[in-house]
């Protein structure tokens, strides 16, 4: 009886160790190449966490559906395994790790926001994972030496810097004075950095450069002085908060002032809450569905929006659409590697150079897009300001309408 | 350092008039958590989220095309049923115990709070606008949002009704006895139980009524209560147990000196400028003490 016990418990815990082990060289199951993704499903991130993640389902449907990818002349289809990180960079840092070293997932996808990015990064570097990124574009990612982390998207650095340009082109090409605050955290800051260098290069002078704290829900003190030392452009950066706050305010303490640049206007969905008072804000977008670039899979980003609205009901951010590009460029890795080995995979992803609805993707050493600009786009209202609507007006080639400059006065409005 | 606040005079009227109607504001919060603190010793972590849920109700009237001003009618008395519930379920476990256990009986509330209504109403920033617009003084060099004066007044009216209640109501009465000796009162026949549950209502309601207040004139977000918690804990430090008026004066005080430290320090040191003026007076208060019990000696 005993020992029928015991070889009974021994038989089954081989066969949970076996079925264990099965699992454990998910990389690629059958026809299923296994991607792995710690995403922020629950927490403060959960709605970006959102996007991000209809923005891969999206692009893994499409491509499933569109004949999959095509390895060593067989055809493979995706598959991804989610984690809920919690909006912690600690969970999402340990789930990376059971992902990879458990689930025996060999190809990553990012998380949502460059704090959790940063967090996961070190771990798929330690395993030589490769990871495809679309949401952390704090510049400290790229200037660490990775060798397996890329990412889709612009550097944060590079959010604002052409408002800068476009206010010294407005004030014909003399140097301008800004008034600036950023959220004290990695993104906004890499976005001020951004700033300082383009007020380097064109002369111009900070005259205001406030740090605003991470519980921020009051700036009035900032826009008080704004109004008493009149600037030529204000640029606000500090999350879908920062930029509800900054127009609610301007709004209410009527500060005028001739350019309103700002981050994360469409994630905060500006237009919708704040109506007219977030007429003429400038903002700076990875992406936008007016944007003529072109792919086999989605069409082009007016296609891809209708066919994003048709799946999940709204209207997609850049959040997602970026996410939906990490898709396309493994696919295309995976092709041109030929191969599922991570070196191979990691070079052939290094060697990108591609064009997605999302826009051009080549990477750089540090990891980062370089061959994609960002867009600006100004908040334009109807007259009742019932319907607000977002318009590319920078760079030029891409603009659908013409940059109102400098912003008429409150007592005009 | 930046002295621009003191070269310009309308800027110092600006900060000036900001503080007070953001103090007030802040203490009417901190009204709340002196009136449970001091009955029930217990200090409220979840205060925070009390306030930030009568805020959504006030969105979700806004929402549903109420105006959200009548947000500060309607989440009193939603949130004293829920202040209530929260007492009959928790509270009443850890009214008796010491004050570490309370800490981490609402430490845990507050959380539970800041997930539900992550889970429930998801995590955007939103706000209700009340489109009150603005009083621009002195040729348009001083402004106040409208949304700010309603508040204060708001805040000021609640705050004397809660007063004089405690002063005449029998309810009141029986609050401010079980406050002094909860043992005496109860042999006296006072229900201290029903006393409880009332206050720590009352001070669900008032935390109703502000966040209906915050989502007019700030942000609304699942977790950004506990910013309110630690400035109403500072206001009460400051203001000490059982002082009402202290609490309003500490409160605007306090706003005040937020303001100014943000012109004078930068905004960076907001926040820390209000912890060293805690510290600070918190030294202070211990030195008095210790010079009184060496004379008590």
């Amino acid at each position: 009886m005993k020992i029928t016990k015991i070889i009974l418990s021994f038989v089954s815990a081989v066969a949970i160790l076996l079925s264990s082990s099965a699992i454990s060289f998910a990389k690629v199951v059958g026809d299923k190449i296994i991607l792995g993704s710690a995403i922020s499903l629950t927490g403060k991130y959960s709605s970006n966490g959102v996007h991000t993640q209809n923005g891969y389902n999206m692009a893994v449907d499409r491509i499933n559906s569109m004949g999959g990818v095509k390895v060593g002349g067989k055809t493979y289809k995706f598959e991804i395994i989610y984690y809920d990180d919690e909006s912690n960079p600690k969970r999402a840092a340990q789930l990376a790790e059971r992902l990879i070293s458990q689930d025996g997932v060999e190809y990553m996808l990012g998380p949502y926001s460059s704090g959790l990015t940063k967090a996961i990064a070190p771990v798929t570097e330690k395993y030589g994972v490769p990871m495809v990124e679309a949401n952390g574009a704090s510049r400290s990612l790229f200037t660490k030496g990775y060798k397996y982390l890329f990412a889709v998207l612009a550097p944060a650095n590079l959010y604002l810097d052409v408002a800068i340009d476009l206010a010294v082109e407005k004030n014909g090409g003399k140097p301008v004075k800004i008034a600036q605050a950023f959220e004290q955290d990695a993104f906004s800051q890499d976005v001020r950095l951004g700033i300082l260098e383009a007020a380097e290069r064109t002369g111009s002078k900070i005259i205001i450069d406030d740090k605003l704290p991470k519980e921020l829900n009051d700036m009035a003190a900032t826009l008080a002085k704004v109004k008493a030392v009149k600037p030529d452009v204000l640029v606000v950066s500090g999350h879908t908060k920062g930029a509800l706050t900054a127009v609610r305010q301007i709004a209410e303490m009527k500060v005028d002032v001739p350019m309103l640049a700002m981050t994360h206007c469409d994630a905060a969905k500006l237009s919708k809450q704040h109506g007219k008072n977030s007429e003429f804000a400038l903002c700076a977008s990875q992406w936008h569905k007016t944007l003529t670039y072109k792919d086999d899979f989605f069409g082009n980003g007016m296609k891809y929006a209708a066919d994003f609205d048709k799946e999940f009901g709204y209207d997609p951010p850049y959040q997602a659409a970026e996410s939906s590009a990490a898709l396309l460029v493994f696919k295309d890795a995976f092709e041109r590697a030929g191969s599922f080995d991570k070196k191979k995979v990691r070079d052939a992803l290094a060697a990108t150079n591609m064009q997605t609805f999302y826009g051009n993707i080549k990477f750089a050493e540090g990891g980062q897009n370089v061959d994609k600009p960002m867009v600006l786009f100004q908040v334009m209202c109807n007259d009742d300001g019932s319907k607000c609507e977002n318009k590319v007006v920078a760079p030029t080639k891409w603009a659908s309408a013409e940059l109102i400059h400098p912003i008429p006065s409150w007592s005009s409005r | 350092m930046d002295f621009l606040i003191f070269q310009v005079p309308m800027l110092t009227l600006q900060a000036t008039l900001d503080g007070l109607l953001l103090g007030i504001l802040f203490a009417l919060i901190a009204y709340g958590m002196a009136l449970q603190w001091g009955v029930m010793n217990i200090i409220n972590i979840a205060q925070g989220d009390l306030v930030i849920l009568g805020g959504y109700i006030a969105y979700f009237m806004y929402l549903s095309g109420i105006h959200p001003a009548w947000g500060i009618i309607v989440c009193p008395i939603v949130m004293y049923f829920v202040g209530v519930g929260i007492y009959k379920t928790v509270i009443n476990k850890v009214v008796d115990r010491d004050l570490f256990i309370s800490i981490l009986a609402t430490f845990g509330i507050s959380i539970l709070m800041m997930q539900l209504m992550n889970f429930a109403f998801g995590a955007d920033v939103v706000l209700a606008n009340s489109e009150f617009g603005t009083t621009m003084l002195f040729n348009n060099s001083v402004t106040l949002p409208n949304s700010k004066i309603f508040s204060a007044v708001v805040s000021i009216v609640f705050a004397i009704c809660l007063v004089l209640y405690m002063k005449k109501s029998k309810l009141g009465r029986a609050i401010r006895a079980t406050a002094q000796n909860a043992r005496a009162a109860k042999i006296l026949g006072v229900d201290t139980e029903k006393v409880y549950a009332a206050t720590f209502g009352i001070n669900a309601a008032l935390c109703g009524v502000a966040g209906a207040l915050i989502a007019i004139t700030f942000t609304i977000h699942p977790y950004m209560g506990l910013p309110y918690t630690i400035r109403s804990f500072m206001i009460v430090i400051v203001a000490g147990l059982g002082n009402l008026p202290g609490v309003a004066m500490s409160g605007m005080g306090l706003g005040v000196f937020e303001e100014f430290a943000d012109y004078i320090l930068g905004t960076e040191f907001r926040i820390g400028s209000v912890f060293l003026l805690l510290v600070l007076i918190l030294v202070y208060r211990r030195f008095k003490l210790s010079r009184k019990r060496e004379y008590l000696k």
